[in-house]
């Protein structure tokens, strides 16, 4: 391990960036609500959770009540508390903006209700009686983990198929450490696994079960995938030693085995989207002396979010604008990375052009690449009678989320090409009533959708 | 700087701010802490017979994240040896002559107690006695406190002994636990009070524990009744004063209680007629510091508002308060909303919708929904002007021309 910090200092640097309110803190801030009517916030929440509702019963002392005001909008609700970016959501449309410019900690409270049931096990739904009806979903991510605990809530048998040892998707896998551990992701799991929804672990659709199988099993299929790998960057040296996709170095960080995860001292990480944040952030808390951000245009075209960006900043990372990677440099042997070889960029009539002699090395013992992730067409192309678009994303009815086959529906990143884990938890929401409307003949609406 | 001072029937005050007779005035070194901060009198905690109290004794009422907009308590009068209080009267009077120090009093009701105590008091040098008629809590169910207070001619007979016997002069303490006010208050009069002290607190069960179905406060599982006081009775005091500040037979000076915490409050009691004002609650919760700003912020307001003293602006709103059918039944506000000002809450709409006059619509201003009255159907009802968080963005506009008035008495004739 190359870092310069000690195991516990590591450890320090992973504490929770949003620690949970106290008691008295919760119920200060509940009661600064408004309790506006049609909220700003809950228009804002793509799954649009009442959150007025949720926060009054917070100051109420009704945390069960509360924490079945979200559940019932959002089955993930605990993830979404944690890894919102609720300053461009709830937070931001929150009227305090413009009245104090101190918006209601919407997030924070949302997880002070979820804690309150996940840490007690309290179940505020319940399986419907069974209706002789099953589903099999493929995926346990957000998309998948929705859809499942709605159907459940109807009575369908439900079998979610994850080719992973653990349940959750990137709620397990992807989000940065200091937001949400594997832990918390596991209690919503298990909330949804109470409610009869049974997970095939380390059962991949394809190669563990066939198509044929998902459907000689059951009446309908959800497919929410998700993506695929992180893009390639296409230059020289890709393969060496100490180069690394960014989700496979979350993934590591995620073990919480801090000796063993990939480090260096000087880390340049590829890239400017959220991911790339939680790349960087994560890799200066691991004690890296120098990260660098490379990014080919400047800061106002990054896409994270501004929040995000304020991160970065203040955990020292060193931005390098305007700058294209164009080769990994090897170090004597051959093997290992020694330099991230750059050129710099500007806008020529509107077009992004290398500069012409301004290439120069970075040294660095480590590249994280961050440039988003493909598309996951292969597997896709595999699924019986569903459309692709041009872009790689699965082409379905936007009310009822069904595909091509009618027998199957989609919903989350397979279908929106990369969103929020909030928006895969909508489409589940959408998915799991089309399927009821398909299976059962029948309408049902379920809050927030 | 506006001159603060005030004299209530006799009794020189350095101020209208005085501690109301309860824990705060418990003893003398308390009592004289209390007149270092800037208080300008005190009435002690009531003197009598030593009780014995129970343990808890407190309860509040929180609201939302404010703590204690309501209190009682189960505490009776002093517990200390009456030989005691007196020297210890007598020794803080000594101290602080310029202060007001008014001993309250509470015995049972024979001629011969009242008028042992009162003559006790007078011998120390205090200012002035206040007789607790008002007290809805254990003392009552022995036949005093409120049991006084809720009977006139009890008032009135009580307070004609204590006349007799001292020179002193003599406030009563009224309980609000009565179905109108003016009835003791004139019997207090009659019995020759010098000066009238309202409200006492109110009869009130604060609470029930949810856990163990005990109410508040919880005595080894049982619970009494207690007096009620705090920010949330101020209204119920307020209309307690100005009833008495309207009333002609009630031509005495009035010390005003009931929730005062800030100069504001006291500002309000003393327009609607109080000379001094008394608090307990306030610094129960915050200490005698408050008097503090209490005394600042008054003495900017008399400044602001062009006043020589305080002494100007007492009762100078009692003729606003009339009686509703003397209300002008021809002035005619409604609501009117500015949308640079509204912040989209929505709450005016709905509380209009469901809680008034269905008169708040949404109209399309720059692509966004903003709520507008319908003034014609509107009522002029406030509400909407209440519950808006933001400020100056509902405003109640006159829409009558002032030419014409009409009151109801004037309709019917009556």
């Amino acid at each position: 391990m190359n870092s310069s910090l000690s195991l516990d200092q590591i450890t320090n640097n992973f504490r929770e960036i949003h620690p949970p309110l106290n008691r008295a803190e919760a119920a200060f801030e509940a009661n600064r609500c408004l309790y506006c009517y049609d909220a700003p916030c809950t228009q804002a929440c793509p799954t649009h959770i009442d959150v007025p509702a949720f926060i009054k019963k917070i100051a109420s002392g009704n945390l069960t009540g509360s924490a079945r005001v979200i559940l019932d909008a959002n089955p993930i609700g605990s993830t979404c508390s944690r890894v919102c970016p609720v300053e461009a959501l709830c937070e931001g449309a929150c009227v305090e903006n413009t009245l104090m410019k101190q918006p209601i900690q919407i997030g924070r409270l949302q997880r002070y209700a979820m804690d309150h049931v996940l840490s007690k096990g309290i179940d505020v739904f319940k399986a419907g009686a069974a209706n002789g009806k099953s589903v099999g979903i493929i995926g346990s991510g957000p998309a998948g983990l929705s859809c499942a605990m709605y159907l459940a809530r109807l009575g369908y048998m439900v079998t979610v198929y994850e080719r992973r040892a653990k349940a959750g998707g990137l709620g397990t896998y992807g989000m940065a450490e200091y937001k949400m551990t594997q832990q918390h992701s596991a209690d919503e799991v298990a909330m949804i696994e109470r409610l009869g929804v049974q997970f095939r672990l380390n059962c991949e659709v394809g190669r563990d079960v066939t198509f044929a199988d998902l459907e000689a099993a059951h009446d309908a299929v959800f497919i929410g995938v998700g993506l695929g790998a992180t893009n390639k960057l296409g230059i020289a040296g890709e393969e060496l030693a100490g180069v690394y996709d960014a989700l496979e170095f979350i993934e590591h960080i995620k073990t919480r085995d801090w000796a063993n995860v990939p480090m260096a001292k000087r880390i340049a990480v590829i890239g400017a989207g959220n991911t790339a944040i939680d790349a960087v952030t994560q890799a200066k808390r691991l004690g890296a002396e120098q990260v660098l951000m490379i990014y080919r245009r400047t800061q106002k075209e990054m896409s994270a979010y501004e929040y995000e960006y304020e991160l970065a900043k203040q955990d020292a990372v060193e931005f390098r604008w305007q700058t294209t990677p164009i080769e990994i440099v090897a170090d004597a042997t051959g093997k290992q990375v020694a330099a991230l070889r750059c050129v710099r960029t500007e806008l020529q009539d509107g077009k992004l052009v290398n500069v012409v002699g301004s290439e120069f090395n970075l040294p660095v013992e480590m590249v994280i690449k961050a440039i988003g992730q493909q598309k996951q067409r292969s597997f896709l192309a595999t699924v019986p009678g569903i459309n692709i678009d041009a872009a790689g994303r699965v082409v379905v009815n936007a009310v009822t989320m069904q595909t091509d086959n009618p027998k199957y529906f989609a919903g989350g990143d397979c279908v929106n090409g990369g969103a929020e884990a909030v928006d895969a938890a909508q489409h589940g929401k959408h998915a799991a009533m089309g399927i009821h409307q398909f299976l059962m003949g029948e309408a049902v609406t379920f809050a927030g959708a | 700087m506006a001159d603060l001072s005030v004299n209530f029937a006799g009794i020189q005050s350095p101020n209208p701010f005085w501690l109301a007779s309860a824990p705060p005035t418990n003893m003398g070194s308390m009592v004289e802490r209390a007149f270092d901060t800037g208080w300008g009198g005190a009435v002690w905690k009531t003197l009598g017979e030593p009780i014995v109290n129970v343990s808890s004794r407190l309860a509040a009422m929180d609201y939302g994240s404010q703590r204690m907009m309501g209190l009682n308590n189960i505490e009776l009068i002093t517990d200390r040896p009456l030989d005691v209080n007196l020297k210890e009267i007598r020794d803080c009077k000594r101290k602080y002559p310029k202060h007001a120090l008014i001993i309250s009093l509470m015995v049972e009701s024979k001629r011969e107690a009242w008028q042992t105590i009162a003559k006790q008091v007078e011998d120390t040098g205090a200012d002035g006695v206040e007789l607790n008629f008002g007290c809805p809590h254990g003392m009552s169910e022995r036949g005093m406190g409120a049991a006084m207070g809720q009977v006139p001619e009890y008032t009135c007979m009580v307070t004609e002994w204590v006349k007799e016997a001292t020179n002193l002069p003599v406030i009563v303490k009224l309980t609000p636990n009565i179905t109108a006010i003016n009835y003791p208050a004139r019997a207090a009069v009659k019995g020759r009070a010098d000066a009238l002290s309202l409200i006492n607190t109110i009869n009130s069960v604060m609470g029930v524990d949810l856990d163990t179905m005990i109410p508040h406060p919880n005595v080894n599982g049982q619970a009494a009744h207690g007096g009620y006081c705090g920010p949330a009775v101020k209204p119920i005091a307020l209309n307690m004063v100005s009833e008495l500040a309207r009333d002609p037979e009630v031509t005495i000076p009035i010390s005003g209680i009931g929730g005062i915490q800030t100069w504001r409050d006291a500002a309000e009691f003393l327009l609607l007629g109080a000379t001094t004002v008394q608090v307990c609650t306030a610094v129960m919760h915050y200490g005698y510091r408050i008097v503090e700003d209490m005394i600042d912020g008054l003495s900017n307001y008399l400044d602001e508002k062009g006043y020589a003293s305080a002494g100007d602006i007492i009762g100078k709103s009692v003729h606003r308060v009339t009686d509703w059918g003397n209300l002008d039944l021809k002035y005619k506000v409604v609501a009117r909303i500015d949308h640079s000002k509204c912040v989209n809450c929505n709450l005016c709409h709905i509380a209009c919708e469901d809680g008034a006059h269905q008169c708040i619509h949404f109209t399309d201003v720059h692509g966004k929904a903003y709520p507008i009255v319908d003034e014609a159907e509107c009522v002029g009802c406030n509400l909407c002007h209440l519950v808006c968080p933001a400020p100056g963005c509902i405003s109640m506009v006159r829409v009558d021309d002032g030419s014409q008035t009409m009151s109801w008495r004037e309709m019917t004739g009556q």
